[in-house]
């Protein structure tokens, strides 16, 4: 498909701290009674945004301090734990455009990649330089440059990561991959026949 | 220079290189399930696509649906419309659906080596992080999520890198009452729960190879938990014999031609690998998870370690989980209190699961107050352990025996935690909420020590509640 690509993102930061934030605590299981992606950004964090008696817990993304801000500021492997693209569904759709992490779990980041949603590794040493930064001054405004894997905010300057294929899929808007699949479909029957398939017969 | 299994199969299904420069890798079966696949046949209808390999998806239903009211509709009518939405789509589609009424409905990683569709040396991949499981067949499986799940419908391929092999040898003879399920626990607990980052696991090794087919199951099944997105055994005889005559595998002459084939893929000997490990399998123990990650594991007779002790890494994590845990530094989790046992899961309710605990459990009751239930991984897992008259010793001790389903390993259906209730769990994640209660506490250990834990109402050795047994 060609879609427009994500060369750099830019927008206020909100941190939600902790390391090894899986994927249940990003959306849990019970609100992915679902068919559709729709309004999955509300159920976003849901069980640490509220008690379970429905009260907020003035998690970061509740704050009005933060209100507005495109990129979400977390610790080392995010995103592990269930494969379900409903998490960085329910990050794009509550209006973030890009993550930036000390590390993220592979499922996660490549479900991520696919909806156009750059995931950033920071060093831990860059990562809660930025992560002060923003706690102090949540108007800092941040930006990713996803050519030069670089990332401004304020004074700060630092270099991120970001896997190669990841990196030319978002600056060429060919992310998702559907179509450059499709085109080798030719060369794909030609190898089913030579690959088994389970069967009754 | 020898090659590794994952490497021939990877080669075996590779269609080329994709501009990003990630290989399109061809995916030999794929199975579905009720949560993550309606989005993806959604983006096929609004692409106007097909199912390009119809033959080669298989599906069925699981984790929406409750395990013991089955009548349709269901209570639940967001699950409802759920199995309703697969089932359309698998008529529209023309994909196999394992379906409720087929007596071939469970958990879709115990129903496809059950059926005989999850073979060696092939690509498997599912909307399901623990497709992992089918790898102790020797097949590389993937957990993929929806839009991939879309791609895999459109194209039966999927854009993806290739993985490094880290090679996780377990050799000796592991002691008495230590199972498959203290193995993957104490690999996690010792390389991390993101230590298998852009890893496959090939686990090897003499005490892997005399493990069943259903235990390495249970290994490979919670490879990424340890952040491996794969993890696969190399076949053997006990995987051709595990397979010889089951539904969906080759018969008569294809049979042998099969079987010469799956025999190729396995690891060279001279094989080159990016990492090796080594395990010694008397070093294990009884493991149980004290913390709200699968790494946060200890041996029965440890105590729980505090932050300081760990690396600084893991610190952070340590103290989130102590105080949401309610757990101290120094105690021990033997004679910690439960409120609910749970038996189940794709990690551990197959028959060999519930046979082995049958053993200990036969002539024992459930402690008083104790909620304890017993989910069998599928239809055709039930209908055995009630021809052993295993399911009969389940109901005599007082655990609720279940149809069969995800259940409560992940509370999406009615079987979820209350409040913050400690629950001795054979599941696979200990994550906060995952069982259903945002407050609800998860013990992962084996399938004897959950059963251990039911009948003394704490957390217990097996090994010594058991010894006379």
């Amino acid at each position: 498909m060609s879609l427009s690509p994500v060369a750099q993102v830019t927008g206020r930061g909100v941190v939600v701290a902790g390391d090894d934030i899986d994927t249940d605590r990003i959306i849990p299981a019970r609100y992915m009674r679902c068919i559709t992606f729709d309004g999955l950004g509300e159920y976003l964090f849901r069980d640490v945004r509220q008690t379970p008696e429905g009260k907020s817990t003035n998690h970061p993304i509740d704050d009005p301090k933060y209100e507005g801000a495109t990129i979400l500021i977390s610790g080392m492997n995010f995103g592990c734990g269930s494969s379900r693209e409903h998490a960085p569904q329910a990050i794009a759709r509550a209006g973030f455009k890009a993550v930036i992490a000390g590390g993220f779990a592979e499922i996660f980041f490549g479900n991520s990649t696919t909806l156009g949603l750059p995931c950033a590794t920071a060093t831990r040493k860059d990562l809660n330089a930025l992560m002060s930064l923003i706690q102090k001054d949540p108007t800092t405004v941040v930006k990713i440059d996803v050519e030069k894997l670089q990332v401004t905010a304020g004074p700060l300057s630092f270099p991120v990561t970001l896997k190669a294929s990841a990196q030319q899929g978002l600056l060429s808007g060919r992310y998702d991959a559907i179509a450059d699949l499709l085109a080798n479909l030719p060369k794909i029957k030609e190898l089913a026949g030579r690959i088994p398939s389970a069967t009754t017969s | 220079m020898g090659k590794t299994l994952f490497h021939k199969v990877w080669d075996r299904h590779s269609v080329g290189i994709l501009p990003d420069g990630s290989t399109q890798l061809f995916v030999g079966t794929h199975l579905i399930h009720e949560v993550t696949s309606p989005q993806a046949f959604g983006m096929l209808r609004d692409l106007g696509l097909k199912v390009a390999f119809p033959n080669r998806t298989f599906a069925t239903v699981d984790h929406i649906v409750p395990t013991d009211q089955r009548t349709e509709p269901f209570r639940d009518s967001l699950a409802d419309a759920m199995i309703k939405e697969l089932r359309k789509n698998c008529s529209d589609f023309d994909v196999t659906f394992f379906d409720i009424s087929s007596g071939k409905q469970g958990i879709v990683h115990i129903v496809g080596p059950e059926q005989g569709i999850t073979q060696p040396g092939t690509t498997i991949a599912c909307g399901d992080s623990h497709t992992s499981t089918h790898g102790a067949f020797g097949a590389v499986a993937f957990g993929i999520g929806t839009s991939q799940v879309r791609d895999v419908l459109a194209t039966q391929t999927m854009a993806l890198s290739p993985l490094k092999v880290r090679k996780i040898e377990v050799r000796g003879k592991l002691g008495p009452g230590v199972y498959a399920k203290d193995i993957i626990l104490h690999i996690i607990r010792t390389l991390g729960v993101n230590g298998g980052t852009g890893y496959a696991y090939e686990y090897c090794g003499s005490t892997i190879e005399g493990l069943s087919l259903e235990e390495r199951m249970t290994i490979c099944n919670m490879s990424i938990e340890g952040g491996a997105r794969a993890g696969y055994v190399n076949p053997d005889e006990k995987t051709f014999e595990y397979l010889k005559g089951r539904p969906y595998c080759p018969k008569g002459k294809e049979w042998d031609v099969a079987v010469a084939e799956w025999k190729k893929v396995v690891s060279d000997p001279d094989a080159v690998y990016d990492d090796v490990k080594i395990f010694e399998a008397s070093e294990i123990r009884p493991t149980v998870t004290w913390g709200i990650n699968p790494g946060q594991g200890i041996f029965i007779d440890e105590a729980i370690p505090s932050p300081e002790q760990l690396p600084e890494a893991d610190r952070s994590s340590a103290k989130e989980a102590l105080e949401f845990m309610k757990f101290k530094a120094g105690e021990k989790l033997a004679g910690q209190k439960i409120q609910v046992a749970f038996f189940g899961s794709c990690t551990n309710a197959r028959i060999s699961d519930f046979l082995e605990a049958s053993k200990f459990l036969k002539g024992r009751k459930v402690a008083p107050g104790i909620r304890a239930i017993a989910v069998p991984g599928s239809q055709g897992v039930s209908k055995i352990c009630a021809e052993m008259g295993i399911d009969e010793i389940f109901r005599e001790a007082g655990f609720d025996w279940r149809e069969a389903g995800c259940s409560m390993c992940l509370g999406m259906n009615p079987d979820q935690l209350v409040g913050d209730e400690i629950c001795a769990s054979s599941s696979n994640r200990n994550f906060k909420g995952r069982q259903g209660s945002p407050t609800g506490r998860t013990l992962l250990m084996s399938p004897v020590m959950v059963v251990a834990a039911a009948v003394t109402g704490q957390v217990s050795d097996a090994r010594l509640v058991f010894a006379k047994s």
